[in-house]
Protein backbone atom coordinates (compact mmCIF):
# COMPACT_ATOMS: atom_id res chain seq x y z
CA UNK A 1 0.00 0.00 0.00
CA UNK A 2 0.77 3.79 -1.09
CA UNK A 3 1.81 5.81 1.65
CA UNK A 4 1.46 9.62 2.37
CA UNK A 5 4.01 12.01 3.54
CA UNK A 6 2.61 12.83 7.13
CA UNK A 7 2.38 8.72 7.38
CA UNK A 8 6.08 8.11 6.08
CA UNK A 9 7.14 10.55 8.83
CA UNK A 10 5.05 9.17 11.61
CA UNK A 11 6.60 5.54 10.41
CA UNK A 12 9.88 6.28 10.65
CA UNK A 13 10.21 8.54 13.93
CA UNK A 14 8.04 6.53 15.74
CA UNK A 15 6.61 3.19 14.20
CA UNK A 16 9.96 1.65 12.38
CA UNK A 17 12.31 3.80 14.25
CA UNK A 18 15.63 3.38 13.15
CA UNK A 19 17.76 2.33 16.76
CA UNK A 20 14.84 0.55 18.02
CA UNK A 21 12.86 -1.30 15.93
CA UNK A 22 15.25 -1.22 13.28
CA UNK A 23 18.43 -1.74 15.22
CA UNK A 24 20.38 0.64 12.81
CA UNK A 25 23.15 2.95 14.27
CA UNK A 26 23.69 1.42 17.30
CA UNK A 27 27.65 1.57 17.68
CA UNK A 28 26.68 5.78 18.08
CA UNK A 29 23.72 4.98 20.30
CA UNK A 30 25.91 3.29 22.94
CA UNK A 31 28.96 5.76 22.41
CA UNK A 32 27.92 9.01 21.96
CA UNK A 33 25.00 8.90 24.71
CA UNK A 34 26.77 9.94 27.79
CA UNK A 35 26.16 13.19 27.88
CA UNK A 36 23.25 15.03 26.50
CA UNK A 37 25.27 17.54 24.49
CA UNK A 38 26.80 15.27 22.58
CA UNK A 39 24.20 13.57 22.25
CA UNK A 40 22.65 16.64 20.24
CA UNK A 41 25.68 17.26 17.76
CA UNK A 42 25.64 13.64 16.86
CA UNK A 43 22.02 13.67 16.37
CA UNK A 44 21.93 16.80 14.29
CA UNK A 45 25.18 15.78 12.43
CA UNK A 46 23.82 12.10 11.66
CA UNK A 47 19.92 13.51 10.43
CA UNK A 48 22.26 16.32 8.08
CA UNK A 49 24.33 13.52 6.76
CA UNK A 50 21.30 11.19 6.16
CA UNK A 51 19.43 13.39 4.00
CA UNK A 52 22.28 14.44 1.81
CA UNK A 53 23.28 10.78 1.52
CA UNK A 54 19.48 9.89 0.39
CA UNK A 55 19.86 12.26 -1.68
CA UNK A 56 22.67 11.80 -3.47
CA UNK A 57 22.28 8.32 -3.64
CA UNK A 58 18.66 8.07 -5.11
CA UNK A 59 19.98 10.74 -7.82
CA UNK A 60 23.06 8.27 -8.46
CA UNK A 61 20.49 4.76 -8.68
CA UNK A 62 18.09 6.50 -10.81
CA UNK A 63 20.72 8.38 -13.29
CA UNK A 64 23.17 6.09 -13.52
CA UNK A 65 22.79 2.11 -11.76
CA UNK A 66 19.04 1.33 -13.02
CA UNK A 67 17.94 1.21 -16.60
CA UNK A 68 14.96 3.53 -16.49
CA UNK A 69 14.36 6.34 -18.94
CA UNK A 70 16.10 8.53 -16.84
CA UNK A 71 19.15 6.33 -16.72
CA UNK A 72 21.82 8.72 -18.48
CA UNK A 73 23.12 5.94 -21.37
CA UNK A 74 19.08 6.48 -22.47
CA UNK A 75 18.83 10.34 -22.68
CA UNK A 76 22.61 11.15 -23.32
CA UNK A 77 23.88 8.81 -25.51
CA UNK A 78 20.62 7.16 -26.89
CA UNK A 79 20.95 3.62 -25.92
CA UNK A 80 18.34 1.63 -27.11
CA UNK A 81 16.15 1.19 -24.03
CA UNK A 82 16.85 -2.88 -23.88
CA UNK A 83 20.58 -2.33 -24.10
CA UNK A 84 20.62 0.13 -21.38
CA UNK A 85 23.05 -1.72 -18.75
CA UNK A 86 21.85 -2.76 -15.35
CA UNK A 87 24.10 -2.15 -12.62
CA UNK A 88 22.04 -2.54 -9.84
CA UNK A 89 23.80 -5.08 -8.38
CA UNK A 90 27.03 -2.30 -7.96
CA UNK A 91 24.77 -0.58 -5.37
CA UNK A 92 26.60 -1.45 -2.33
CA UNK A 93 29.72 -0.95 -3.66
CA UNK A 94 28.63 2.98 -5.00
CA UNK A 95 26.70 3.45 -2.27
CA UNK A 96 29.47 2.92 0.23
CA UNK A 97 32.19 5.17 -1.28
CA UNK A 98 30.25 7.51 -2.23
CA UNK A 99 28.78 7.98 1.42
CA UNK A 100 32.47 7.48 2.83
CA UNK A 101 33.52 10.32 0.43
CA UNK A 102 30.54 12.75 0.97
CA UNK A 103 31.33 12.95 4.49
CA UNK A 104 34.71 13.76 4.06
CA UNK A 105 33.58 16.28 1.57
CA UNK A 106 30.93 18.04 3.98
CA UNK A 107 33.47 17.75 6.79
CA UNK A 108 35.98 19.80 4.61
CA UNK A 109 33.08 21.78 3.39
CA UNK A 110 31.76 23.03 6.88
CA UNK A 111 34.95 23.60 7.83
CA UNK A 112 35.88 26.25 4.95
CA UNK A 113 31.88 27.84 5.24
CA UNK A 114 30.85 27.72 9.19
CA UNK A 115 33.63 27.18 11.92
CA UNK A 116 30.92 27.42 14.33
CA UNK A 117 28.52 24.51 13.11
CA UNK A 118 31.93 22.73 12.57
CA UNK A 119 32.54 23.01 16.53
CA UNK A 120 29.40 21.18 16.99
CA UNK A 121 29.45 18.79 14.83
CA UNK A 122 33.22 18.06 13.31
CA UNK A 123 34.30 15.48 15.74
CA UNK A 124 31.13 13.31 14.95
CA UNK A 125 31.63 13.41 11.30
CA UNK A 126 34.12 10.99 10.90
CA UNK A 127 32.18 8.66 13.41
CA UNK A 128 29.43 8.63 10.32
CA UNK A 129 31.09 7.14 7.79
CA UNK A 130 30.91 3.96 9.19
CA UNK A 131 27.31 4.37 10.84
CA UNK A 132 25.10 1.49 9.46
CA UNK A 133 21.90 3.60 9.69
CA UNK A 134 22.99 6.40 6.80
CA UNK A 135 23.51 3.02 4.12
CA UNK A 136 20.70 1.55 5.79
CA UNK A 137 18.27 4.23 4.98
CA UNK A 138 20.37 4.84 1.00
CA UNK A 139 19.66 1.27 0.63
CA UNK A 140 15.89 1.12 2.42
CA UNK A 141 14.81 4.25 0.21
CA UNK A 142 16.07 1.79 -3.30
CA UNK A 143 13.85 -0.93 -1.11
CA UNK A 144 11.08 0.96 -0.47
CA UNK A 145 10.34 3.66 -3.11
CA UNK A 146 11.66 1.64 -5.97
CA UNK A 147 9.76 -1.37 -7.74
CA UNK A 148 11.67 -3.29 -9.99
CA UNK A 149 14.22 -1.04 -10.57
CA UNK A 150 11.85 1.72 -11.57
CA UNK A 151 11.02 4.53 -8.87
CA UNK A 152 7.15 4.81 -7.62
CA UNK A 153 5.25 7.51 -7.62
CA UNK A 154 6.93 11.12 -5.88
CA UNK A 155 9.77 8.42 -4.75
CA UNK A 156 12.35 11.83 -4.73
CA UNK A 157 10.14 13.33 -1.96
CA UNK A 158 9.52 10.18 -0.09
CA UNK A 159 12.82 9.49 -0.04
CA UNK A 160 14.02 12.63 1.41
CA UNK A 161 11.06 12.96 3.74
CA UNK A 162 11.88 9.36 5.00
CA UNK A 163 15.17 10.00 5.72
CA UNK A 164 15.22 13.63 7.29
CA UNK A 165 12.57 11.92 9.29
CA UNK A 166 14.83 8.47 10.40
CA UNK A 167 17.31 11.39 11.47
CA UNK A 168 15.26 13.12 13.52
CA UNK A 169 13.71 9.80 15.27
CA UNK A 170 17.53 8.47 15.37
CA UNK A 171 17.93 11.95 17.08
CA UNK A 172 15.19 11.67 19.62
CA UNK A 173 15.96 8.19 20.88
CA UNK A 174 19.64 9.40 21.50
CA UNK A 175 18.59 12.37 23.47
CA UNK A 176 16.51 10.48 24.84
CA UNK A 177 19.12 7.69 26.10
CA UNK A 178 21.74 10.27 27.16
CA UNK A 179 18.84 12.15 29.98
CA UNK A 180 18.88 8.53 30.95
CA UNK A 181 22.09 7.34 31.18
CA UNK A 182 23.07 10.43 32.91
CA UNK A 183 20.81 10.41 35.87
CA UNK A 184 21.85 6.80 36.34
CA UNK A 185 25.44 7.57 36.64
CA UNK A 186 24.47 8.70 40.04
CA UNK A 187 22.01 5.36 40.65
CA UNK A 188 23.12 2.44 42.15
CA UNK A 189 23.41 -0.44 39.74
CA UNK A 190 24.69 -4.24 41.07
CA UNK A 191 28.40 -4.32 39.39
CA UNK A 192 28.37 -6.73 37.07
CA UNK A 193 25.46 -4.45 35.33
CA UNK A 194 27.39 -1.25 35.47
CA UNK A 195 28.29 0.18 31.70
CA UNK A 196 26.89 -1.52 29.11
CA UNK A 197 24.74 -4.20 30.46
CA UNK A 198 22.20 -1.48 31.81
CA UNK A 199 22.70 0.43 28.77
CA UNK A 200 21.43 -2.12 26.84
CA UNK A 201 18.53 -3.58 28.93
CA UNK A 202 17.34 0.46 29.22
CA UNK A 203 17.22 0.14 25.30
CA UNK A 204 15.34 -2.68 25.93
CA UNK A 205 12.77 -0.81 28.13
CA UNK A 206 12.80 2.08 25.85
CA UNK A 207 12.17 -0.40 22.61
CA UNK A 208 8.55 -2.05 24.23
CA UNK A 209 7.61 1.55 25.04
CA UNK A 210 7.99 2.21 21.45
CA UNK A 211 6.60 -0.66 20.48
CA UNK A 212 3.37 0.83 21.85
CA UNK A 213 3.22 2.97 18.59
CA UNK A 214 2.67 0.39 16.13
CA UNK A 215 -0.98 0.08 17.62
CA UNK A 216 -1.05 3.14 15.77
CA UNK A 217 -3.66 3.43 13.70
CA UNK A 218 -2.30 5.69 10.60
CA UNK A 219 -4.64 5.37 7.45
CA UNK B 1 51.48 -22.20 18.70
CA UNK B 2 50.61 -18.64 17.49
CA UNK B 3 48.70 -19.27 15.01
CA UNK B 4 46.66 -21.12 17.02
CA UNK B 5 45.88 -18.53 19.61
CA UNK B 6 45.32 -15.82 17.29
CA UNK B 7 42.47 -18.48 16.17
CA UNK B 8 41.36 -19.36 19.66
CA UNK B 9 41.72 -15.48 20.79
CA UNK B 10 38.35 -14.35 18.71
CA UNK B 11 36.09 -17.14 20.16
CA UNK B 12 36.16 -16.38 23.79
CA UNK B 13 38.94 -13.81 25.19
CA UNK B 14 38.28 -11.33 22.35
CA UNK B 15 34.73 -12.30 21.39
CA UNK B 16 34.03 -9.57 18.74
CA UNK B 17 30.79 -9.41 20.06
CA UNK B 18 30.74 -9.89 23.91
CA UNK B 19 34.01 -8.57 24.67
CA UNK B 20 34.73 -6.04 21.82
CA UNK B 21 31.10 -5.18 21.33
CA UNK B 22 31.23 -4.75 17.26
CA UNK B 23 29.15 -5.17 15.05
CA UNK B 24 25.85 -4.83 17.09
CA UNK B 25 23.37 -4.10 14.71
CA UNK B 26 23.41 -7.26 13.13
CA UNK B 27 23.51 -9.28 16.00
CA UNK B 28 20.76 -7.44 17.42
CA UNK B 29 18.38 -7.45 14.05
CA UNK B 30 19.14 -10.74 12.77
CA UNK B 31 19.26 -13.52 15.79
CA UNK B 32 15.33 -13.90 15.63
CA UNK B 33 15.76 -17.59 14.75
CA UNK B 34 19.20 -19.72 14.95
CA UNK B 35 18.75 -20.17 11.37
CA UNK B 36 19.30 -16.68 10.72
CA UNK B 37 22.20 -16.62 12.90
CA UNK B 38 23.63 -18.92 11.13
CA UNK B 39 23.12 -17.22 7.65
CA UNK B 40 24.72 -14.60 8.71
CA UNK B 41 27.49 -16.05 10.93
CA UNK B 42 28.13 -17.81 7.69
CA UNK B 43 28.11 -14.46 5.52
CA UNK B 44 30.14 -12.41 7.16
CA UNK B 45 32.56 -14.96 8.13
CA UNK B 46 33.27 -15.24 4.37
CA UNK B 47 33.48 -11.67 3.64
CA UNK B 48 36.42 -11.34 6.73
CA UNK B 49 38.59 -14.16 5.82
CA UNK B 50 38.25 -13.30 1.98
CA UNK B 51 39.09 -9.27 2.66
CA UNK B 52 41.75 -10.54 5.47
CA UNK B 53 43.22 -12.40 2.77
CA UNK B 54 43.25 -9.71 0.15
CA UNK B 55 44.42 -6.29 2.73
CA UNK B 56 47.23 -8.95 3.89
CA UNK B 57 48.25 -10.22 0.34
CA UNK B 58 47.64 -6.53 -0.62
CA UNK B 59 49.99 -4.80 1.97
CA UNK B 60 52.55 -7.83 1.49
CA UNK B 61 52.96 -6.81 -2.58
CA UNK B 62 53.03 -3.04 -1.77
CA UNK B 63 55.79 -3.14 0.86
CA UNK B 64 58.00 -5.34 -1.78
CA UNK B 65 57.11 -3.31 -4.70
CA UNK B 66 57.04 0.49 -3.50
CA UNK B 67 59.78 2.52 -2.43
CA UNK B 68 59.30 4.05 1.12
CA UNK B 69 57.37 7.14 -0.49
CA UNK B 70 54.80 5.05 -2.37
CA UNK B 71 54.14 3.43 0.85
CA UNK B 72 53.56 6.25 2.65
CA UNK B 73 50.94 7.94 0.08
CA UNK B 74 48.95 4.19 -0.17
CA UNK B 75 48.99 4.58 3.88
CA UNK B 76 46.97 7.64 3.48
CA UNK B 77 44.41 5.80 0.86
CA UNK B 78 44.22 2.65 2.74
CA UNK B 79 40.77 2.58 4.81
CA UNK B 80 39.28 3.62 1.28
CA UNK B 81 41.10 1.19 0.03
CA UNK B 82 40.30 -1.60 2.31
CA UNK B 83 36.69 0.03 2.07
CA UNK B 84 36.23 -1.55 -1.89
CA UNK B 85 38.14 -4.84 -1.30
CA UNK B 86 35.16 -5.22 1.65
CA UNK B 87 32.37 -3.66 -0.73
CA UNK B 88 33.75 -6.07 -3.46
CA UNK B 89 32.90 -9.46 -1.40
CA UNK B 90 29.74 -8.15 0.01
CA UNK B 91 28.26 -7.69 -3.20
CA UNK B 92 29.22 -11.60 -4.19
CA UNK B 93 27.49 -12.55 -0.91
CA UNK B 94 24.57 -10.17 -1.76
CA UNK B 95 24.31 -11.76 -5.44
CA UNK B 96 25.18 -15.73 -4.58
CA UNK B 97 22.52 -15.13 -1.00
CA UNK B 98 19.80 -13.82 -3.47
CA UNK B 99 20.40 -16.54 -6.23
CA UNK B 100 21.01 -19.81 -3.84
CA UNK B 101 19.47 -18.92 -0.69
CA UNK B 102 16.64 -17.07 -1.56
CA UNK B 103 14.81 -17.47 1.62
CA UNK B 104 17.17 -16.47 4.34
CA UNK B 105 18.27 -13.82 1.98
CA UNK B 106 14.80 -12.18 2.38
CA UNK B 107 14.68 -12.75 6.19
CA UNK B 108 18.24 -11.16 6.51
CA UNK B 109 17.05 -8.29 4.14
CA UNK B 110 19.21 -5.31 4.33
CA UNK B 111 21.70 -6.27 6.80
CA UNK B 112 23.52 -8.38 4.01
CA UNK B 113 24.42 -5.00 1.69
CA UNK B 114 25.10 -3.80 5.61
CA UNK B 115 27.83 -5.92 6.02
CA UNK B 116 30.16 -3.78 4.27
CA UNK B 117 29.70 -1.28 7.35
CA UNK B 118 30.11 -3.83 10.05
CA UNK B 119 32.81 -2.81 12.60
CA UNK B 120 34.38 -6.07 12.74
CA UNK B 121 35.71 -6.62 9.04
CA UNK B 122 36.71 -3.25 8.68
CA UNK B 123 38.18 -3.11 12.46
CA UNK B 124 40.05 -6.89 11.65
CA UNK B 125 41.13 -5.51 8.32
CA UNK B 126 42.87 -2.07 9.84
CA UNK B 127 44.01 -3.45 13.21
CA UNK B 128 45.20 -7.04 11.88
CA UNK B 129 45.55 -8.11 8.46
CA UNK B 130 47.60 -4.82 7.30
CA UNK B 131 50.05 -5.60 9.82
CA UNK B 132 50.44 -9.37 9.82
CA UNK B 133 51.87 -12.26 7.19
CA UNK B 134 49.19 -14.16 5.50
CA UNK B 135 48.95 -17.20 7.74
CA UNK B 136 47.81 -15.40 11.11
CA UNK B 137 45.60 -13.07 8.98
CA UNK B 138 43.63 -16.40 8.01
CA UNK B 139 43.85 -17.93 11.34
CA UNK B 140 42.51 -14.34 13.43
CA UNK B 141 39.73 -14.15 10.41
CA UNK B 142 38.36 -17.75 10.92
CA UNK B 143 38.70 -17.28 14.87
CA UNK B 144 36.90 -14.01 14.54
CA UNK B 145 34.06 -15.03 12.32
CA UNK B 146 33.18 -18.69 14.78
CA UNK B 147 33.33 -16.16 17.41
CA UNK B 148 30.49 -13.73 15.65
CA UNK B 149 28.67 -16.55 14.71
CA UNK B 150 28.78 -18.47 18.28
CA UNK B 151 27.82 -15.22 19.44
CA UNK B 152 24.74 -14.84 17.19
CA UNK B 153 23.84 -18.44 17.97
CA UNK B 154 24.04 -18.34 21.74
CA UNK B 155 21.53 -14.94 21.32
CA UNK B 156 19.64 -16.50 19.03
CA UNK B 157 18.98 -19.82 20.71
CA UNK B 158 17.59 -18.07 24.27
CA UNK B 159 15.73 -15.52 21.78
CA UNK B 160 14.16 -18.27 19.68
CA UNK B 161 13.81 -21.17 22.05
CA UNK B 162 11.77 -18.21 24.84
CA UNK B 163 9.66 -16.17 21.56
CA UNK B 164 8.69 -19.40 19.60
CA UNK B 165 9.26 -22.31 21.52
CA UNK B 166 11.31 -24.08 18.80
CA UNK B 167 14.87 -24.65 17.63
CA UNK B 168 15.85 -24.94 14.24
CA UNK B 169 12.28 -24.81 13.44
CA UNK B 170 11.66 -27.94 15.55
CA UNK B 171 9.04 -27.82 18.30
CA UNK B 172 10.71 -27.89 21.60
CA UNK B 173 8.51 -26.19 24.31
CA UNK B 174 5.58 -28.89 23.17
CA UNK B 175 1.93 -27.48 22.42
CA UNK B 176 0.89 -25.93 25.95
CA UNK B 177 3.91 -23.87 25.77
CA UNK B 178 2.75 -19.83 25.06
CA UNK B 179 5.71 -18.26 23.39
CA UNK B 180 6.88 -14.98 25.04
CA UNK B 181 6.52 -12.83 22.19
CA UNK B 182 8.43 -10.19 23.32
CA UNK B 183 11.78 -12.12 22.78
CA UNK B 184 11.48 -12.30 19.27
CA UNK B 185 10.47 -8.55 18.88
CA UNK B 186 13.40 -6.09 18.89
CA UNK B 187 13.00 -5.45 22.63
CA UNK B 188 14.04 -8.99 23.55
CA UNK B 189 17.21 -8.46 21.88
CA UNK B 190 18.32 -5.34 24.01
CA UNK B 191 17.63 -7.70 27.11
CA UNK B 192 19.01 -10.64 25.71
CA UNK B 193 22.40 -9.01 25.02
CA UNK B 194 22.11 -7.08 28.16
CA UNK B 195 21.64 -9.98 30.16
CA UNK B 196 24.17 -12.31 28.40
CA UNK B 197 27.13 -8.81 28.83
CA UNK B 198 26.31 -9.13 32.46
CA UNK B 199 26.31 -12.53 32.81
CA UNK B 200 30.35 -12.33 31.52
CA UNK B 201 31.17 -9.31 33.66
CA UNK B 202 30.07 -11.26 36.48
CA UNK B 203 31.97 -14.43 36.16
CA UNK B 204 34.96 -11.84 35.63
CA UNK B 205 34.50 -10.06 38.53
CA UNK B 206 34.05 -13.36 40.30
CA UNK B 207 37.31 -14.58 38.65
CA UNK B 208 39.10 -11.26 40.16
CA UNK B 209 37.80 -12.36 43.38
CA UNK B 210 39.00 -15.78 43.90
Amino acid sequence: MEYGIFQIIILSIFINNFVLARFLGLCPYMGVSKQLDSAVGMGMAVTFVMTIASLVTWLLYTFFLAPTYQNIFYTLFSTPIQNVPDLTFLRTIVFILVIASLVQFIEMYIQKVSPTLYRALGIYLPLITTNCAILGVAVLNIDLFFADGLPKDSSFIHTLVQAFSAGIGFTLVLVLMAGIREKLELANIPKPLQGLPIAFIVAGLMSIAFLGFSGMNIK
Amino acid sequence: MSVMSEFIKGIYKENPVFRLALGLCPVLAVSTSISNAIGMGAATTFVLLSSNIIVSLLMLLFSKILSEDGQKSINKIRIPMFIVVIASFVTIVEMVMSAYFPILSESLGIFIPLIVVNCIILGRAEGYASKNPLIPSIADAIGMGIGFTLALIAIAFLRELLGSGTLLGQNIMGGGFKPVLLMILPPGAFLVIGLYLALLNWLDLRKKES
